[in-house]
């Protein structure tokens, strides 16, 4: 058998080659990646594992007593994150807009159940499901990424159909009506943080499908109403309220709410342009900032790291919305623009609210810097997104 | 849909995908400037309160130095009690917080288990009375009465008291040695106040709130240097407190010892003879007033003549010293502070002043002689003189005719000094005085150093009173409005004061010269300012600087800071002049008006000199005042309302001159007995460990210290 094998020559006739330069070749999904986006990523999440483990390597009623627990749980997630990623560009963002209403549908679900006795709340938010052995689960952070791609495949179907120019009105009303449910599912959580997120979304998505400029400023108007009206009514909880004070006016209350405001200011403001050297920030060591390793994991970078690390964290943000911009200009349908045009607005908010609030220019709320703080969920869900984006890359239409 | 662009996008989107990316970089422009500001531009401003953040001071506190007499006896120094104390940081480490060790420490010390923890407990605004109001990274002290046995069995089973100590700790005590008491000379230990913590937050000894400063007297003004340096640790702590790191420790400097020129043996004779001279005084009737005399309080100033060094210093009502070891208790300072203490933290040889009366005249003596009066005279000394309708009285002095100014001194004349003192006043002007009179009656008391402070070593000395014409415009221009408020033309004696002061109280009138001149009236002096006199005329005419600080010694005995005896200027005596000044003083104790007082004084072998003094205080009894000098000392006591110089103050300044010198009641000289024949020469003898050797007291005050702490025992 294996002489016979050996007579024919197929390597000569037949065009199929190794995996690897399967992999390598020109048109191959490896070199249509975006790498730069992908390193990035990458080096971000790196950071965040070393960060994390500088916040946590003495606190030993969190660590369990190995100060390690959480480097190794972030690289973990880090990892996982990769998974999803690639699974997600081997599935395609197009793919993916087929099985939405199933997306949608466990989503809802997993929100919903938050709300039920199978919920928790962690830091005064009702947005955890306990899973057991030291995982949990935050279904807002995939709730995210299903608003993304219904509204984008409500918006974009007749477009890129070719259809219509515009999303047409009814669909605009569907496609908010889709985003309507899960947010507020998750104001009732309450989850602030993420519906402010949800909602700045909700907004890009709307801007990038090119629905009318009128449905915009009425959204914007709509956004302003609803934040006075909750405000007036009382729908928030004083905690909530308590750190929008703290946010105005540290000093108000420095043992209390401000302290986190102000421990944090401490910590990035001492660290000037070189910082103290990692793990030697005497306010991380001194655990003097709360939620360090996953809220305001920014301060340790700003305390240990300086202007120099803190401000390089920022840039290779900038570069991940550099290259998504990119990949949401240079695709041609109108579904991946409106998909990558989510992202970027999801990510640059979110970034921008965390940060925000460890330098004191936004209000407190519980929101996970991307890539950097340590947590699943958020890593898992912003994984997902680095996939989506790669898979409009990799599968844009080739014009030329 | 022809114009689909080529690209599948329209240009609405485009723009709109532009419009995003805008938005997204300036938001991280906004981070980024956000960023420098917290860090670049305020960097410095955060790096601060992180360092406030985690570091927490203990400081050590360093050992008082010691008060010590000139022979080195110690009169305020430290006594060692056994502190048991507590650290809180090593009891929050247990698990139940200490619980269990403070339960243990409590059966020890043979106190309630409740009690131990409410005082180890921190203060705040819910929580009573005891708790600890320090640094919870001190030390708390929990008792300071632990027997060596307590302290043993804590000390041997370390491992069931983690976090306590007891340790062997210095509290102040005042030793009152010979008996001696000088509570108002050694000053007092009080705890520190929110603005003494603030003064010294950034100096090199910074002040803990369970510190103690002196607060007046010796330890007061030379705190500082009995202070010492504080040690201080540094540690790292988080923010729960805990500590995680030390980062530097230094080690408490004990405070430098102050040797002064009290002698404590003198002091405790001059005490008793004051206050047995008040006790005197109270038993004789003053016919003025119709009662026995008050003799309210009292001071004397036992000075060398050659330094200025205070040898003794008493002041009369006294007090206790040790009241505020530990805190004084409210009752305690009622009686020292309250309207009915008579003021016993005052120390009357400094803070009293009143009328000098006749021990004044060297001062009017010496400014006839220096405006061209001759000596010799002879000057009429009448029983009274009249300036138109006033009539001013020959006080202590009778009509002894034609006498020179030396006689006038000696029996104390007071119509000599009003006829020249009148003269001048007329010469100057008189009621409508010349641009630029010579006063020399004024100029010559400022000369003397009246009316200003000697500048002794303690706080808050008095200046006195040189009643001249710009105190006089002073004076009325802060009280013209209620003098003529008050004042009537037909009123009583005080009203009809007022008045006339409201018209002219600005001016010198011939009355007040004329009183003036033999130290009644308006003038003031403090017992000090005239020792400090009298022993100028001593020496030859120099004004020292009184000091009690004799030398600093540091700790261990290495570098001994001499305080060197300062002046403040000279008498305005010509030599001739002091020379018959000193043969009318001593004319005054051996045929005068205190010669019978210095009956059987050797005067042959211990020349004295003395004058007298009974001033007049309006609506009071008259003040005593007797100035003595030898060429060794110079001794000034003074007791208000205590009747007439010579009468009171005689028999208490002979005694102290016995003392001094061993001379006994018949003039016989027994060196043996003197105390202190000559001044205290050089300082005490330094031991090579640096403690300071104290000469032995005398059998005749070992005795009298002995029962002073028997009965304070008792």
């Amino acid at each position: 058998m294996s002489a016979s094998t050996q007579r024919y020559p197929v390597r000569r006739f037949s065009p199929e080659r190794g995996t690897w330069s399967k992999l390598m070749a020109r048109d191959s999904i490896v070199r249509r990646l975006d790498w730069v986006l992908l390193l990035t990523a990458l080096v971000l999440s790196a950071i965040g594992a070393v960060l994390v483990y500088s916040a946590t390597r003495n606190r030993t009623e969190l660590n369990q007593g190995d100060p390690y627990y959480f480097l190794v749980r972030h690289a973990l997630n880090t990892g996982i994150g990769l998974m999803l990623a690639i699974g997600t560009i081997w599935l395609g963002h197009r793919t993916l807009r087929g099985a939405v209403p199933v997306l949608y549908g466990l989503s809802i679900v997993l929100v919903l159940a938050v709300l039920t006795p199978l919920g928790s709340t962690i830091n005064g938010a009702h947005a955890w499901i306990v899973i057991g052995g030291g995982f949990s689960l935050q279904p807002g952070e995939f709730a995210k990424i299903t608003i993304i791609l219904g509204m984008a495949m409500l918006l974009a179907a007749r477009v890129d159909a070719g259809d219509r120019l515009h999303p047409d009105h009814r669909t605009v009303v569907q496609a908010l009506g889709l985003a309507a449910l899960p947010i507020a599912i998750v104001l009732l959580m309450p989850d602030l943080g993420s519906v402010m997120v949800m909602a700045v979304i909700v907004l890009a998505v709307l801007l990038a499908s090119g629905a009318s400029n009128r449905w915009i400023a009425g959204l914007i108007l709509t956004a302003v109403v609803g934040a006075v009206l909750i405000w007036q009514l009382h729908i928030l909880d004083q905690y909530q309220i308590d750190r929008f004070a703290a946010f105005a006016n540290p000093a108000l209350d420095p043992a209390g709410v401000g302290y986190n405001t102000n421990q944090a200011r401490i910590a990035i403001g001492s660290g000037g342009l070189t910082g103290k050297g990692l793990f030697h920030g005497t306010q991380t060591t001194g655990q003097f900032v709360p939620e360090q390793q996953t809220d305001f994991v920014f301060t340790v970078a700003g305390e240990e790291l300086g202007f120099l690390g803190a401000g390089l964290i920022i840039v290779l943000l900038g570069v991940v919305l550099w290259r998504a911009c990119r990949i949401a200009r240079d695709t041609t349908e109108l579904y991946g623009t409106v998909v990558a045009a989510g992202i970027i607005a999801w990510f640059a908010f979110q970034a921008f609210e965390n940060i925000g609030m460890t330098l004191g220019i936004m209000p407190v709320a519980g929101l996970p810097l991307p890539f950097v703080s340590y947590g699943g969920s958020s890593m898992f869900a912003v994984w997902i997104a680095i996939g989506l984006l790669q898979s409009i890359r990799v599968q844009r239409p080739v014009s030329a | 849909m022809s114009n689909i662009p080529e690209t599948g996008r329209t240009t609405r989107v485009t723009v709109r995908l532009v419009a995003l990316q805008i938005l997204v970089f300036s938001l991280l422009l906004t981070l980024g400037g956000r960023l420098w500001y917290l860090q670049i531009r305020n960097g410095d401003e955060y790096t601060a309160e992180a360092a406030n953040n985690h570091v927490q001071q203990v400081v050590h506190p360093a050992v008082r130095g010691s008060i010590l007499d000139a022979r080195g006896v110690p009169l305020a120094d430290n006594e060692t009690r056994l502190v048991v104390s507590a650290s809180r940081t090593e009891l929050m480490k247990l698990p139940d917080d200490g619980k269990a060790v403070l339960t243990r420490l409590a059966g020890v010390l043979g106190m309630k288990p409740k009690d131990v923890m409410d005082k180890v407990r921190l203060c705040d605004a819910k929580t009573p009375q005891p708790c600890w109001n320090g640094s919870p990274y001190q030390p708390i002290p929990i008792t300071d009465e632990a027997s060596a046995k307590q302290a043993l069995q804590i000390r041997e089973r370390e491992e069931d008291f983690p976090g306590i100590s007891a340790e062997p700790t210095a509290v102040r005590r005042y030793a009152a040695p010979a008996g001696s008491n000088a509570a108002q000379v050694l000053g007092y230990l009080s705890p520190v106040t929110d603005e003494q913590i603030k003064e010294a937050e950034h100096t090199k000894s910074p002040l803990l709130r369970s510190d103690q400063v002196g607060s007046n007297g010796l330890e007061r003004q030379y705190d500082s240097r009995l202070r010492g340096k504080a040690g201080v640790t540094r540690y790292e702590v988080d923010n729960l407190g805990r500590v995680i790191g030390q980062r530097e420790s230094q080690r408490a400097r004990p405070g430098d010892n102050v040797v002064t020129s009290i002698d404590s043996r003198v002091q405790a004779v001059a005490e008793k003879e004051l206050d047995q001279a008040m006790k005197e005084a109270r038993t004789q009737f003053d016919k003025n007033t119709g009662t026995n005399y008050k003799a309210d309080s009292g001071a004397v100033v036992v000075m060398e003549a050659k330094t200025g060094r205070v040898v003794a210093m008493a002041s009369n009502p006294t007090y206790d010293p040790n009241a505020w070891v530990g805190g004084i208790s409210g009752k305690d300072y009622k009686k020292l502070t309250g309207k009915n203490s008579n003021y016993p933290l005052l120390n009357r040889a400094i803070q009293g002043q009143a009328a000098p009366g006749s021990i004044f005249k060297v001062v009017p003596t010496t400014a006839a002689v220096n405006a061209g009066y001759s000596f010799n005279g002879p000057y009429a000394c009448t029983s009274s003189f009249n300036i138109g309708s006033q009539v001013f009285k020959n006080f202590e002095s009778e009509n002894y005719g034609g006498i020179s100014l030396g006689r006038a001194l000696e029996v104390s004349c007071d119509t000599v000094f009003y006829r020249i003192a009148y003269d001048e006043w007329k010469k100057d002007g008189g009621n409508k005085p010349k641009k630029h009179p010579d006063d020399w009656f004024y100029k010559t008391a400022h000369q003397f150093g009246l009316g200003k402070e000697t500048g002794i070593d303690l706080p808050n000395e008095v200046t006195g009173r040189v009643p001249d014409r710009q105190w006089k415009k002073d004076y009325w221009k802060a009280n013209k409005d209620a003098w003529c408020k008050s004042g009537k033309k037909d009123g009583n004696y005080g009203q009809r004061i007022a008045y006339e002061n409201c018209l002219e109280g600005m001016k010198m009138r011939a009355g007040d010269s004329v009183n003036y001149s033999i130290g009644q009236g308006d003038t003031l002096v403090t017992p000090i300012q005239m020792a400090t006199i009298y022993a100028a005329i001593s020496n030859g005419g120099t004004l020292y600087d009184p000091t009690l600080g004799k030398a600093i010694v540091s700790p261990d005995g290495k570098d001994v800071q001499e305080i060197k005896p300062t002046s403040h200027g000279k008498l305005p005596m010509s030599r001739a002049l002091r020379a018959q000044v000193d043969s009318a003083l001593a004319g005054v104790a051996t045929r005068g008006t205190a010669a019978w007082r210095f009956q059987g004084w050797p005067q042959d072998k211990i020349p004295m000199h003395a004058k007298t003094g009974t001033a007049e205080v309006y609506g009071k009894q008259t003040t005593s005042w007797f100035a003595t000098y030898t060429k060794d000392y110079s001794i000034v006591m003074t007791i208000s309302q205590g009747g007439t110089g010579s009468g009171a103050s005689g028999p208490a300044v002979r005694k102290i001159y016995n003392a001094l010198y061993g001379v006994d009641a018949k003039g016989n000289i027994d060196q043996k007995k003197a105390l202190l024949p000559k001044p205290q020469a050089g300082l005490p003898k330094i031991s090579s460990d640096g403690s300071i050797e104290a000469q032995p007291l005398g059998k005749q005050f070992e005795t009298t210290a002995r029962e002073r702490r028997r009965g304070t025992h008792s």
